[in-house]
């Protein structure tokens, strides 16, 4: 009796596995099937892709990048994904991994030839110095991950991405160097119209709901002089309202970013105690049905901004 | 002269660009400027991607010094996968990502797999009347209990399989919760798992405790399912991703135990035959070799909006029970799990209904009683009212499994309030009216606390 209850046990499995063998993964497609963690990077590797890749993002551009919900129906993305692109630098570290993990899928595995972290090619803001502790909030040790808000990290990405895709794809190598460059291209002639149309406002202090602006705000010369969120990740707090008032009076900041994930509640009373401009920028592709590629986030943004600066000067 | 010249150059790179963008200046920049602006922005592009391969470098000394892989192995592997600079920091965690910070320190405690702690304390105040000679269900909620300390360990092992450690330190001692070893880079998709583990049986059995929605588990998990501890032994899981018509998930695991799983300890008067007051059963218990104990899952998931979504599951288990190789306990489960969440707004609101029915059927072929067929269920909902509040109910109704004429049933309102990710207090009120005849109404508060980095656990 109990051998016939072990051979059952065993059975059952092997009867299992036999039926999953019997339907194996759908065969791969000729184009390379590519899935990122954000739309930022899926963007991005359109632009150099073209044609020859598949891309589908998991997260939505109005979604809070850092509180993903790692579904099942993202697994049936990852499981057949040739090459997955992550923004790293922990901005996904509470869903990624287990969606990795359990996507059965060896080519995109951490340390496998098809997982990319693209934070190794930007250009790093705000590493902490010191010891990191959650005191400091939700801190990111490795830096900030909102690297992709500077066009010149894009334009960086892109290139390892374009490198990348070569690398798994030899015979459209050439294919994705010659889209690179003319990404590149564009972007630098995007490029010098934004800073161009930003130049008259070097300068100007903004204060930001989350610390999503670095790169942006390096690039066209903003300074961020606070944040709504007391620590990162943190929410706001009646005290720290009250002093993120006293700042935005003190400093004559005429302008409050916010992304569209967070409650307008606490940045609309800022606004009307100090009488600054309340405006939500986007810091992802997606982030509104129009703005469906990398330049018309910048596009939408700086667009944004000029308005809120000149209604307030 | 070599070092003037390029701080020469430097100036000038810095100077430069604020000069082209002058109104006047920036559609016509002199070409010798224009050369030193390029180089300068060349030099910049070359230090940023240094810095990039700094990080990548580190990563992989510090993963092949973790893992202990030859030197060789490590060269070959970042030369196929030159792009692979920071991974191992999004799968390993601040452990991972310390290692790669830029100071000597950071890289250092690189070697050590992610490490966190949780404490989950509980107290429980009310009235739990006992009458002489019952047995007190739902032991370990004492007065005031430090009901578990979880220390988990979680690092990617090598490039084919990761290992995760949970060490759950309670009152009654200290066990390995789970210690297991995923490969994750079978072909077929298979993902198999080797070690002990909590059995993929329902919803609430695989949780640890800091997960829960609640206080407590239910009780159709503490009479039929094996309590807290429920199914968790060593064995080996294998799972994949089934072929479903586009848009559904379906998702087959089956495991195979040792058999000996479920153990309850249980509060009885103190006499002369037992002078510790306590009484130990279990779900199953593996008298021989071949007592194996088997557990089988299907799982379904569709996305029906992007916010909502439908989580269907089915269960399976047989194992032997403290009678003998020749009384086997079988479980049969399904679960329902309806989620909303709005992603514009997904830190803000949500919604979780959930409902686990299990069957249990128990041979006892050495008692008065024989075979037993019990039934169990929970409902519950919860409802997040804000970024830090959270608001839920559940109803209970639960036979016992070595006696299926007992039946317990309960009701639980439960508020929680999140002061950040790493920590929450929670309130729950239950009222329970148990099968000797008494009610039970009891005032639970846990405080729970995370240190250090937990790996995100499976959705």
């Amino acid at each position: 009796m109990p051998l016939r209850i072990h051979s059952r046990g065993l059975l059952a499995l092997a009867a299992l596995i036999i039926a999953a063998c019997a339907f194996p993964p759908a065969s791969e497609a000729k184009k390379l099937n590519v899935v990122t963690s954000t739309t930022d990077m899926a963007a991005l590797a359109q632009e150099v892709g073209g044609d020859k890749i598949t891309v589908e993002a998991i997260a939505r551009g109005y979604q809070d990048p850092h509180f993903v919900e790692a579904k099942p129906s993202f697994l049936l993305k990852l499981k057949n994904a040739d090459m997955l692109i992550s923004v790293g630098l922990q901005l996904e570290i509470g869903w990624l991994p287990p969606l990795v993990t359990q996507s059965g899928n060896p080519r995109i595995q951490v340390g496998a030839p098809g997982f990319l972290d693209a934070s190794q090619f930007a250009e790093i803001l705000d590493l902490p110095t010191g010891q990191v502790t959650r005191a400091m909030g939700d801190v990111h040790p490795l830096g900030n991950p909102h690297y992709w808000l500077d066009p010149d990290n894009g334009r960086r990405v892109a290139r390892g991405i374009a490198q990348k895709l070569g690398e798994m794809d030899t015979a459209d190598s050439q294919y994705f160097q010659e889209r690179f460059q003319d990404f590149d291209r564009r972007l630098t002639a995007a490029e010098k119209n934004w800073d161009a149309q930003m130049a008259p406002y070097k300068g100007r202090k903004v204060v930001t709901y989350h610390t999503s602006w670095s790169n942006f705000a390096k690039h066209f010369g903003l300074q961020v002089v606070g944040y709504i969120e007391p620590r990162p990740g943190i929410p706001p707090t009646p005290a720290h309202t009250i002093e993120i008032i006293q700042l935005i009076k003190r400093d004559n900041v005429k302008v409050v970013v916010v992304e569209p994930y967070f409650d307008l509640k606490t940045p609309n009373s800022i606004g009307s105690a100090t009488g600054a401009k309340v405006i939500v920028l986007l810091p992802s592709v997606g982030g509104e049905k129009e703005v469906t590629d990398y330049f018309k986030l910048f596009d939408y943004d700086i667009n944004l901004l000029i308005q809120a600066f000149k209604a307030t000067q | 002269m070599k070092k003037l010249s390029v701080l020469v150059c430097l100036l000038l790179g810095w100077a430069l660009p604020g000069w082209t963008q002058q109104p006047g200046n920036a559609s016509t920049p002199a070409p010798c400027c224009d050369a030193l602006e390029q180089q300068f922005k060349a030099m910049e592009e070359r230090m940023i991607l240094l810095e990039g391969q700094v990080r990548l470098l580190k990563e992989q000394l510090a993963q092949a010094q973790a893992t202990g892989a030859a030197p060789g192995a490590a060269a070959a592997a970042s030369a196929a996968t030159p792009a692979a600079a920071a991974s191992p920091a999004i799968a390993s965690g601040e452990g991972g990502t310390q290692s790669s910070g830029y100071g000597g320190a950071a890289a250092a405690k690189a070697l050590n797999p992610d490490i966190s702690a949780i404490g989950d304390f509980i107290s429980d105040a009310g009235h739990y009347p006992t009458p002489p000679g019952s047995v007190s269900r739902q032991a370990g909620f004492q007065s005031l209990n430090m009901h578990e300390s979880e220390l988990g360990f979680q690092a990617i092992i090598d490039p084919y399989a990761r290992g995760d450690f949970f060490i759950s330190f309670g009152e009654q001692g200290v066990e390995v919760e789970e210690g297991y070893v995923t490969f994750t880079a079978l072909p077929g998709g298979f993902v198999a798992r080797v070690g002990k583990m909590r059995a993929a049986f329902g919803k609430v059995n695989t949780m640890h405790n800091h997960v829960l929605p609640w206080a407590d588990r239910p009780l159709v998990n503490e009479n039929l399912v094996g309590g807290e501890d429920g199914i968790d032994d060593a064995g080996f899981s294998i799972q994949r991703i089934l072929p479903a018509p586009k848009g559904i998930f379906l998702e087959a695991t089956g495991q195979v135990f040792r058999g000996d799983s479920g153990t309850q300890t249980f509060f009885v008067p103190v006499t002369p035959a037992n002078p510790t007051g306590t009484i130990q059963q279990t779900l199953f218990t593996a008298t021989g070799k071949s007592d194996v104990s088997t557990v089988a899952h299907l799982r379904g998931y569709r996305d029906i909006t992007e916010s909502t979504n439908l989580d269907l599951g089915l269960s399976y288990a047989r194992g032997h029970n403290e009678l003998g190789s020749g009384s086997l306990t079988q479980l049969y489960g399904m679960d329902a799990t309806l989620r909303w969440k709005p992603l514009r707004r997904s830190i803000y609101h949500s919604f979780i209904g959930r409902t686990e029915a299990i069957w249990s059927q128990r041979q006892q072929p050495l008692s008065l009683l024989g075979e037993q067929r019990s039934f169990g269920m929970y409902a519950s909902g919860d409802y997040q009212l804000g970024r830090r509040w959270f608001v839920g109910g559940r109803y209970d109704y639960a036979q016992r499994a070595r006696d299926d004429r007992q039946l317990d049933r309960g009701t639980a309102a439960v508020l929680t309030y999140w002061p950040s990710e790493f920590s929450q207090i929670r309130g729950e009120y239950r009222f329970t009216r148990y099968a000797e005849g008494f009610n039970a109404n009891e005032l639970l508060m846990q405080v729970q606390f995370s240190l250090g980095a937990h790996g995100a656990h499976p959705f």
